[in-house]
């Protein structure tokens, strides 16, 4: 019998007025595994990663998150032991870099010196320089020096589990994708398990093992990249040809040997 | 450089310790409630908006309440208060001075701390907030940790403003008989004494200035994490604080209490009482520039021992009698009214502060008018000046009655300007006052009231209830009564109304003890 998910949800609904956000969805995660959820905009994304830790709560269905309803625990030692990346990034401006990342192991009732050493382990992790940094306030940052202060904080008290909403949208593609292999090497290392949600198919096939299609508040299709291809569905087909068209062109345009 | 060596800034400065400290502690304890009010009020509404426009419509309307007429309307208010606690309770409380100044001013403080709290906490990007949930914060914490730093320039702005207007308009809580910067400025303008208003003018400035810098340096302090600078600020404030704490915490509050209105006769007449009484070993301090209506509340209420008032005011404000009797006549009624409120009338100083409508010598000779009734002929073409309350008054629905008098303006005047005014022609007839000394000065008549339309307004001497059986008080006094006749009377306000060093109340009620006292 496999280890029981670390996320999972069982028809799932979650409704604004008279828009369904979330319409039944049923979806596991599975403990260690990294889920990316694509869809277009306002088609459920940002709403379904918040039912889970109860930034918003759901209308029905049941959530669980290691086995236990999140119904049944108090919702802020939920989110104290769920990291959490905001899609706008979400850094408090008034808090230097190294009290935004400890904000939740302060939280906790962690020591001063024990936040500080964390603080340190993750600055480093997240590949900032401690020096220049860590002491500064967010503003005199560039964005993806932000994003990472972002994941750091979400990292900070030692979660299992990590959601994040585009947590790499507005960067440029080096950084970008930099970013996302540290990322990715982090998960592993860590054991975490992850739920991103990004508009780029391209990034969601590399970095995660399994991919989640929404649309209209419905899950579309769930799988890895290749199952996906399999699928009947004309949207996910579309979604997928994306990337390979784009790898494509980019073969055709650029010289085979290129610069590399 | 007569000017900055007039003896009278020295004076000035003597009164500083007294007058700033009191200012100091009414602003600070009428911001300090005001805050202690208006900031859970904004936290509280943040997010309701009918109660939030509900609070903020209130305070507007507050706002719009000129502050002298707010601080003159918690004077009553308070009374009603402190005779329902004596009835209830069997406790009272001093409607006078301190307390209503204090809530008045922390009313008037509500408004700007109010908006600017609920703009500042409104203003927060709700991703933030948002965030702090996310990152598992309570409301508690997110409020703290989150909410009130990120509002807090805007909240440190409205608190700034705040404080400058508490310290400015507790100026104007002189005449309900809290001491104040104020005390110069009243009694500047009344005394001409322009060293006294200016200084006044600028303590309070400098005070406003400085307070809100030092609330500055709190704010950069606790905006850049800046323990020094905020540290820095508090220390500052708390300074201010003890250094008017010090020199007031020593001085008994044990003697007597001197009332005084304001205008120059009483605040030389309330000197005179008060040297009288320290001549008798008695301690004795004078407060002036009280409003008319606050004074014999005060005195009734024991807030002040004693003062000077006139038969014919309180004859129509407090017995509220329209009929007119004969000069001593009025006094042994009015004598036995008061009594009911065991209230000492001790008796009259002699001389006279009767309204008189008054014009430039020449110019009734001219025209040949003698009394009121030969001015009513005239009056249609001309304009007439009286001071704030002239024509409120009993006094001027009586003339006009008796008389048929109809002008063809009327202003109202700072008294001492009016009779420059009526003497340069800018005015035709003024409402002045018998024993004003600028009459003579200025050359000009009062006009008899053969009709007896004017009731008498004999200058008498009231002791409050506790006073009763004070008999070395009655003894200190007794040389007065009866021995300041309208002549000398006139001189001294004459004198008082000068512009120079020899013209400051204290001066004066020693030149008129020194004409009367051998009497
Ligand atoms: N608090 C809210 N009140 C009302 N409607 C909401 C609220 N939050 C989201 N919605 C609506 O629910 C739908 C789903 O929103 P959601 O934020 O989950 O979309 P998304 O897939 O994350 O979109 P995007 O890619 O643009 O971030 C949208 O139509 C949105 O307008
Ligand atoms: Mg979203």
């Amino acid at each position: 019998m496999p280890s029981k998910p670390a996320i999972s949800y069982r028809n799932v609904t979650k409704s604004f007025g008279a828009l369904r956000a979330v319409d039944d969805v049923s979806l596991d995660i599975a403990d260690g595994e990294f889920l990316a959820i694509v869809g277009g905009s306002g088609s459920g994304k940002t709403t379904l990663l918040r039912v889970a830790n109860r930034l918003i709560e759901a209308d029905g269905g049941t959530i669980t998150v290691e086995g236990e309803d999140v119904q049944n625990i108090d919702p802020v030692a939920l989110r104290r032991r769920i990291g959490y990346v905001f899609q706008s990034g979400g850094l408090f401006p008034h808090l230097s870099v190294a009290d935004n990342i400890g904000i939740t192991p302060k939280l906790l009732g962690a020591p001063a010196t024990e936040i500080a050493a964390r603080v340190d382990e993750l600055i480093e992790l997240v590949q900032l320089d401690r020096a220049a940094h860590r002491d500064r306030l967010p503003e005199a940052l560039s964005g993806g020096q932000r994003q990472r202060v972002g994941v750091a904080r979400a990292l900070a008290a030692k979660p299992r589990i990590v959601l994040m909403d585009e947590p790499f949208g507005a960067l440029d593609p080096l950084t970008r994708d930099a970013l996302g292999d540290d990322y990715r090497s982090l998960h592993r290392r860590l054991g975490l398990t992850t739920v991103m949600i990004t508009h780029d198919m391209t990034e969601a096939i590399l970095l995660a093992d399994r991919i989640a299609v929404m649309r209209g508040g419905k899950l579309l299709a769930q799988g890895t990249p290749s199952e996906l291809s399999t699928s009947s569905d004309a949207y996910v087909l579309e979604l997928l040809r994306t990337p390979r068209r784009q790898v494509e062109r980019l073969n055709a345009l650029l010289p085979q040997s290129g610069a590399a | 450089m007569s000017f900055l060596n007039d003896p009278r800034w020295g004076e000035a400065l003597s009164h500083l310790p007294d007058y700033l400290g009191n200012h100091v502690r009414v602003s600070l304890a009428a911001l300090a409630l005001g805050l202690i009010v208006s900031l859970p009020l904004a936290i509280l509404t943040r997010n309701r908006p009918a109660p939030r426009a509900i609070l903020l419509a209130l305070a507007s309307i507050v706002q719009t309440v000129p502050g002298l007429a707010l601080l003159a309307l918690f004077y009553p208010l308070l009374l009603l208060a402190a005779s329902v606690t004596l009835k209830w309770f069997g406790v009272s409380f001093s409607a006078f001075g301190f307390l209503p100044a204090m809530l008045a001013l922390a009313l008037y403080s509500m408004l700007p701390v109010l908006r600017n709290g609920i703009t500042g906490l409104n203003g927060i990007d709700p991703a933030l907030i948002e965030a702090a949930k996310g990152v598992g914060m309570t409301e508690r914490q997110s409020l703290v940790m989150v909410e009130l730093p990120l509002a807090l320039p805007v909240m440190m702005a409205g608190i700034r403003t705040a404080a400058v207007w508490v310290i400015g308009t507790a100026t104007l809580s002189t005449p309900i008989g809290q001491t104040s910067l104020g005390n110069y400025i009243f009694a500047g303008l009344q005394t001409q004494n322009w060293v006294f208003v200016l200084f006044g003018c600028f303590a309070s400035a400098l005070l406003a200035l400085a307070v809100d810098q030092l609330l500055g340096l709190i704010e950069s302090g606790l905006r850049n994490r800046s323990r020094l600078r905020a540290g820095l600020g508090a220390i500052g404030i708390a300074a201010l604080v003890a250094a008017t704490l010090v020199p007031t915490m020593g001085r008994s509050s044990s003697g007597y209490v001197v009332g005084a209105k304001t205008f120059a006769e009483q605040y030389v007449l309330s000197a005179l009482l008060r040297d009288r009484l320290q001549a008798a070993g008695l301690s004795a301090t004078a407060r002036s520039g009280l409003g008319s209506s606050v004074i014999f509340e005060a005195l009734k209420a024991g807030d002040i021992d004693l003062y000077v008032d006139y038969s014919g005011t309180l004859w129509a404000n407090q017995l509220h009698r329209t009929d007119i009797k004969p000069r001593a006549e009025l006094v042994a009624d009015l004598k036995m009214a008061l009594a009911k409120d065991d209230i000492t009338l001790l008796g009259e100083l002699g001389f006279e502060n009767a309204y008189a409508l008054v014009l430039p010598k020449k110019r009734a000779d001219a025209l040949g008018i003698r009394t009121i009734a030969d001015l009513a002929a005239h009056a249609s073409t001309m304009s007439i000046a009286g001071d704030y309350e002239f024509f409120s008054r009993p006094e001027w629905a009586a003339l006009q009655k008796a008389y048929g008098l109809q002008f063809s303006a009327q202003r109202q005047m700072q008294p001492d300007f009016m009779y420059a005014a009526v003497a340069s022609g800018e005015v035709d007839v003024i409402a002045g006052y018998t024993s004003d000394g600028l009459i003579a000065k200025y050359e000009l008549v009062a006009l008899d009231d053969p009709k007896q339309a004017i009731p008498p307004y004999d200058a008498i001497l009231l002791l409050a209830p506790k006073r009763t059986g004070d008999e070395r008080l009655k003894a200190a006094l007794s040389p007065l009564l009866g021995k300041i006749d309208i002549a000398t009377m006139r001189e001294a306000n004459l004198r008082a109304s000068g512009n120079d060093a020899n013209s400051s109340p204290d001066v004066v009620a020693k030149w008129l003890w020194g004409k009367v006292g051998g009497r």
